[in-house]
């Protein structure tokens, strides 16, 4: 073991690999994935390193193997990650309902690039943030989270980790091809500053515990396989028994406090970063790198008089709701700027209520858009 | 035939099975002259006898009618989607070694829609027990064709007759590495009883297939109306060849059901030599 446990300190690394370093300092200590541009580095990376910390890694036959080697590593006791691309991602929709219906904690890292399908396998897109909410079949709610750099990548992974003890249930980290691929300054800090939540385990003993049994938070408390406590798990509607009970009543019940499971604690899950809001008259709402595009477009216009500011999303999902309907309250225009045709400029839409204009800057992908055509929609946006 | 008085019946405080079976679930969902239960029994049995640590040992199932094993058993269980029992156990083993891990599914489950699972996880020879109860078809929605069922065979959707090779799913699971394949009819109890024991004391990717009758759907398509009939059939054309190479143990229809041991050799398991 010549390196050490945990490789504090300052580096100039990439957002795959900072990813990686960022699940181990987290206590990921299980891998399943598949090898997809542009996310194999982070594959890579954990079959270098988990075995120096004890973890385990696993190429599996395909991603829905993957997700599923996930779950059951979880059940486990192991912190449990994948990461992929659009490909993957999809054949992951299936496992995620598993891992949102049996309340698995887990993180699923999304390294996006151009779709549909094959589409752009080494350039960078944004069109899965509407699959991150929709993509598995049912009702359900979900987090996700996305990064506008290496470093920021780097803080995501650990927060999503911990986020998906605390709530119990699968985190998306939706981060993208440009980020992922980007080589920045990244800095690993000590392990007492990085914050661990633990898994919520039961105070009580096998007899009177009920897998799916809440209190207020609506979080149950979790065992692990082989704990002594026998426990059913099912995909199937469940009780709090985890027996399958196929009927409306259960369903409704059940996936009630599922989805106001995240509903409920939103503000717990839900991170914006603010810029220049306080006068702005029209309001960049970006993600992701369309963020970093997005800066120069911004300081430029505020040079030509606009009063422009930024909203960037760091919680894709839940969608930040609230913050958007007070801002389309008091100013002109809504400017939407992400890597395809129109998918978060819906929910800002639906929140502007029409109390506000809202464009979008799309851009189909394989590219970042060119500042210029932002700059272009604010002056619109201002109505110059 | 032993009388058992009412009363009696109902003061029974324990049954032999208690141990590992939920008796908050029962009774199950399988239909009359179904194989499952003499499957689960087999399982429940040997499981019994193993010694193994029942608090360490886990059911993993996939969706269909052998896919309800997971929720009758008194153990840690999961019931995963269609066809990922496989990939799930997996995560769980890998993850926790102490854990004895046992898949037990069908055979659209297991090598129809999770097929792919089946051949890498025996070819990484991965430490877990596979039970796959093959019935020849799909039971849980009504009798289609599966990846199992005999050429010329008939089900819902196949009704001029099956035009496709089915698997022979022991030379499948030798092929992919397996390092125990075993089969059995249900007819078979005590043998089947010894081979599960046997796979799960065995180190690595295990295999047992158990020949099931679908009286209900497979058989009423294919004149074998009854679970009876099934179970007289396997005993007139049921052949025990012990060390049968697997590639000549296909199942025609109407023909001979080769049953025994075909496989049992020693190879690392995954992550041994790591």
């Amino acid at each position: 073991m010549s390196e050490p446990r945990l490789l504090c300190g300052e580096y100039f690394m990439s957002g795959d690999d900072a990813c990686a370093e960022a699940a181990i300092c987290a206590g990921c200590r299980f891998f399943a994935g598949y090898p997809i541009t542009p996310a194999t580095e982070i594959a890579e990376r954990m079959a270098a390193r988990l075995p120096e910390v004890g973890g385990i890694y696993i190429q599996m036959e395909d991603e829905l193997a993957s997700m599923n080697a996930v779950l059951g590593a979880s059940w486990a006791g192991r912190r449990a990650m994948t990461a992929t691309s659009g490909p993957g991602f999809s054949l992951m929709m299936e496992n995620l309902g598993l891992g949102i219906m049996t309340e698995t904690p887990c993180v699923l890292v999304n390294v996006q690039r151009g779709g549909p399908s094959t589409g752009l396998p080494t350039l960078v897109g944004q069109g899965d943030v509407m699959q991150a909410r929709w993509g598995s079949h049912g009702c359900y709610e979900i987090i996700a989270l996305c990064p506008s750099s290496p470093q920021e990548l780097f803080d995501l992974t650990i927060r999503a980790f911990n986020l998906a003890e605390e709530f119990r249930t699968p985190v998306l980290v939706m981060t993208d091809a440009e980020v992922g691929h980007m080589t920045e300054k990244v800095v690993i800090p000590p392990p007492e500053q990085i914050p661990i939540y633990p898994r919520r385990k039961p105070t009580v003993g096998p007899d009177a515990y009920k897998p799916f049994e809440v209190g207020d938070d609506l979080v149950p408390a979790m065992v692990n396989a082989g704990e002594g406590y026998r426990i059913h798990i099912t995909g199937l509607t469940h009780d709090e028994r985890g027996y399958p009970m196929v009927d409306a009543v259960t369903q409704q019940r059940m996936i009630t406090r599922l989805v106001e499971k995240i509903r409920r604690n939103r503000h717990r899950m839900i991170d914006v970063e603010e810029q220049d809001l306080d006068d702005a008259e029209v309001v960049v709402v970006t993600y992701g790198i369309s963020a970093r595009t997005s800066y120069w477009p911004i300081e430029q216009a505020r040079r030509e008089g606009i009063k422009v500011g930024m909203l960037r999303l760091i919680t894709l999902w839940p969608f930040p709701e609230e913050r958007v309907r007070a801002i389309a309250e008091r100013v002109r225009a809504f400017v939407v700027v992400e890597i395809n045709l129109g998918q978060m400029v819906y929910e800002v839409e639906r929140c502007a209520a029409g109390k506000a204009a809202v464009y979008l800057a799309g851009h189909a992908g394989g590219d970042l858009h060119d500042p210029h055509d932002i700059l272009a929609l604010i002056r619109r946006a201002a109505g110059r | 035939m032993i009388e058992t008085a009412p009363q009696e019946l109902a003061t029974q405080e324990s049954h032999p099975m208690d141990a590992v079976l939920r008796q908050d679930r029962l009774p199950h969902i399988w239909c009359p002259g179904c194989g499952l239960g003499t499957a689960l029994t087999c399982f429940a049995s040997a499981l019994v006898k193993s010694g193994l640590d029942l608090d360490k040992v886990v059911v993993v199932s996939g969706i269909g009618c052998t896919g309800r094993v997971a929720g009758y058993v008194r153990l840690d269980s999961f019931h995963t989607t269609h066809g990922r029992a496989i990939p799930f156990a997996t995560g769980l083993k890998l993850g926790n070694p102490e854990l004895k891990v046992v898949v037990f599914s069908g055979d659209g489950d297991l090598a129809g829609i999770g097929g792919n699972h089946l051949i890498h996880a025996a070819r990484r020879n991965v430490d877990m027990t596979v039970i796959c109860v093959n019935n020849f078809n799909y039971g849980m929605t009504g009798g289609q064709l599966a990846p199992t069922t005999p050429l010329h065979a008939r089900t819902t959707t196949s009704p001029r007759g099956n035009q496709e090779h089915p698997f022979n799913l022991p030379y499948l699971a030798a092929g992919s590495g397996a390092v125990y394949v075993a089969r059995w009819t249900v007819l078979h109890v005590r043998r089947l009883e010894k081979a599960i024991g046997e796979a799960l004391a065995k180190r690595g990717f295990s295999f047992v297939e158990v020949i099931s009758p679908c009286p209900t759907l497979y058989g009423r398509m294919n004149k074998l109306r009854e679970g009876l009939e099934h179970l007289r059939y396997y005993r007139e054309r049921s052949r025990i060849i012990h060390g049968a190479d697997p590639r000549d143990v296909d199942i025609e229809l109407g023909g001979d059901i080769i049953v025994g041991k075909f496989v049992d050799i020693e190879k690392p398991v995954w992550g041994a030599e790591g």
